[in-house]
């Protein structure tokens, strides 16, 4: 079986995997659910009203029904009510992922618009000065969390120039696209730091690796000059590490918000995560957590398959 | 020893150990209580001391220690970190080692587990234990090792199938070595190298995983010590106390750093096609 074959077979069962451990984490919250979904007004139920909402919420069934009613809801677009917003669950997911999404393209711009050159200079001044001034930002950018980082940032704004970042309520794309970008700005240069420093990081060390390969050196005596040879011959080989760290690093923005989204007071998928931790609203976890890692889980499938498409050898399943 | 001497030589080896040595001499002395000041009293005259001879690093909000709380800090990264990446390795390994070792449905299953595992982004999937197992500092534990344990596990696994085709290994079978000698003396000793590699960035990424969720408020409890906690406390008073952010955030910055230093050192050291590039 090919390498794709397998890959292709292989996702609907990390899928499933993935909702059976989402369906029993939230299960195995202390407590029963129905308390879990009152609160303290549960305290007030009698025993006949609690059995009538059990048998309502079908969590008197044995889990296996449970668990079938449930997925065969999530196959049908129903991920059931959020307590505290008293609506579908998928229509707040959805309400809140454009931010997100925004955020995570936003980094990862910033990080191919800066990482690919720099990973390039670096590589084509191995050794040299600048290549080791590169090589220590992409390790400073790598050890800093970007929650750090965004303190530091709002620091320097704030106590150097004066000005707050742009926050308060927030600017959708389509209604204000420069007052969304500016919203916006600091928060994706935060998330796009790191991620530009690991693009540096493998885009350098891949130009290393093709740069010293036969066909560099067969362009190089037939010629070519420098720049042509760089950019035109060893780039797009040396590039395909690069897609696939990013589509993986694109993936793990999805989920990795958080932080940044809380720093910066943005309602993005994220914070609502971490709100209906709080909150405790477990169907919107739930929904939400399930939400983040089919997107990761589809993303990862892509990377893999854009991998097989740009490296005929793993396509053909030839030895490398 | 010889790796301890190969980091000492490789240069960004050198200033990542200095680093982590210095940290854990502060972790150390934390644990043993030989902080300037106790990291939780509270010295109400001397709210918001800016740092000088009598506070070095200053005092927070509530007179506490700025430089103590500090250490205390470190301590609980370090403690946090180190146990979650004893826990995943050990297990990750573990699981690599058998599953190459014993191959067919057993080996597929246990990947496709780890699979699984590694669907969730990690900051999500560390989000989703917090909210079964309520925040503390031991459930940041056990979700950081969850995290990394399916990836101990490939990292085990890949190298151990192709040693376990290795004529020594088929010739340690013949003359009928046990399994469990095999694969501790064949097939573990020669991960080692791969293993110490991972070891020492899983334990930067622990770092900042650990600082993340006790930033949000989801890792260790107020009012014991925290880095993460540190910074987040920082944020409502950074124009004027700016050292209460600026030392944490130093402190976490340089933590993960060392780390990831030691890690790239080693890396070169164990992976002979990268030292030959350096030279």
């Amino acid at each position: 079986m090919t390498y794709l074959a397998q890959r292709l077979a292989t996702f609907p069962i990390i899928l499933f995997g993935v909702s059976i451990i989402v369906f029993l984490a939230i299960r195995l919250v202390p407590g029963d659910a129905i308390t879990a979904m009152l609160g303290t007004e549960a305290g007030l139920l009698t025993d006949a009203q609690r059995e009538s909402l059990a048998a309502y919420f079908g969590i008197d069934q044995p889990m296996p029904v449970q668990y079938g009613h449930w997925a065969w809801g999530l196959l049908h677009g129903d991920l059931g009510l959020s307590v505290t917003y008293g609506k579908p669950v998928l229509n707040v997911i959805l309400e809140r992922f454009p931010l997100t999404l925004e955020l995570a393209v936003l980094a990862m711009l910033i990080a191919v618009v800066v990482g690919v050159p720099a990973g390039v200079a670096a590589a084509t001044r191995n050794g040299r000065f600048s290549d080791l001034i590169i090589r220590i930002l992409a390790m400073l950018g790598q050890s800093t969390p970007n929650f750090v980082l965004a303190l530091l940032m709002i620091f320097v704004l704030s106590v150097g120039f004066g000005q707050m970042p742009a926050m308060g309520d927030f600017v959708p794309l389509t209604r204000d696209p420069a007052g969304n970008l500016a919203q916006l700005i600091l928060p994706a240069i935060t998330l796009g730091f790191a991620f530009a420093a690991s693009v540096t990081r493998i885009t350098r060390s891949a130009m290393l690796d093709v740069l010293a390969d036969d066909y560099v050196r067969t362009a190089r005596s037939k010629g070519a000059s420098g720049a042509s040879v760089v950019w035109q011959h060893a780039l797009p080989n040396a590039l395909i590490p690069v897609v696939t760290l990013s589509g993986i690093e694109f993936g793990y923005l999805l989920g990795g918000t958080v932080i940044v989204e809380q720093i910066f007071a943005l309602p993005g998928l994220g914070r609502l995560v971490l709100d209906a931790i709080t909150q405790r609203d477990y169907a919107l976890v739930e929904g939400a957590v399930l939400f983040i890692a089919a997107n990761f889980t589809v993303l990862n499938l892509l990377v893999d398959l854009a991998y097989a498409w740009l490296d005929p050898r793993i396509r053909l399943g030839r030895p490398l | 020893m010889k790796l301890l001497r190969a980091i000492a030589v490789h240069p960004s080896g050198r200033i990542g150990g200095a680093i982590i040595t210095l940290f854990l001499l502060l972790a150390l002395a934390s644990l043993f209580g030989l902080t300037p000041y106790d990291p939780i009293a509270q010295h109400f005259t001397d709210r918001l001391h800016a740092p000088g001879a009598k506070y070095p690093l200053g005092t927070d909000l509530f007179g506490r220690d700025v430089a103590s709380r500090l250490m205390g800090g470190i301590r609980q990264s370090f403690i946090v970190a180190f146990l979650s990446v004893a826990i995943a390795s050990a297990f990750g390994t573990l699981i690599g080692l058998l599953s190459a070792w014993w191959g067919g449905w057993r080996d597929a299953v246990a990947m496709r587990l780890m699979d699984i595992l590694l669907a969730f982004p990690a900051v999500l999937l560390a989000l989703l234990i917090v909210a079964v197992l309520g925040p503390g500092t031991m459930t940041s534990v056990f979700a950081i090792a969850v995290i990394y344990t399916p990836i101990f596990s490939r990292v085990a696994r890949g190298p151990a199938l192709s040693l376990k085709s290795r004529e020594f290994v088929e010739a340690a079978r013949t003359f009928g070595s046990s399994q469990r000698f095999i694969l501790t003396r064949h097939l573990l000793l020669n991960l080692v190298g791969t293993l110490i590699v991972q070891v020492t960035l899983a334990l930067a990424w622990a770092l900042l995983t650990e600082a993340g969720l006790s930033f949000l408020g989801l890792g260790t409890q107020p009012p014991a010590p925290s880095l993460g906690l540190m910074l987040s406390d920082s944020r409502n008073l950074m124009e004027t106390a700016p050292w209460l952010m600026i030392f944490p955030a130093l402190a976490v910055m340089f933590g993960i750093l060392g780390f990831n230093l030691v890690g790239d050192a080693l890396r070169d050291i164990v992976d002979p096609r990268t030292r030959e590039r350096q030279a």
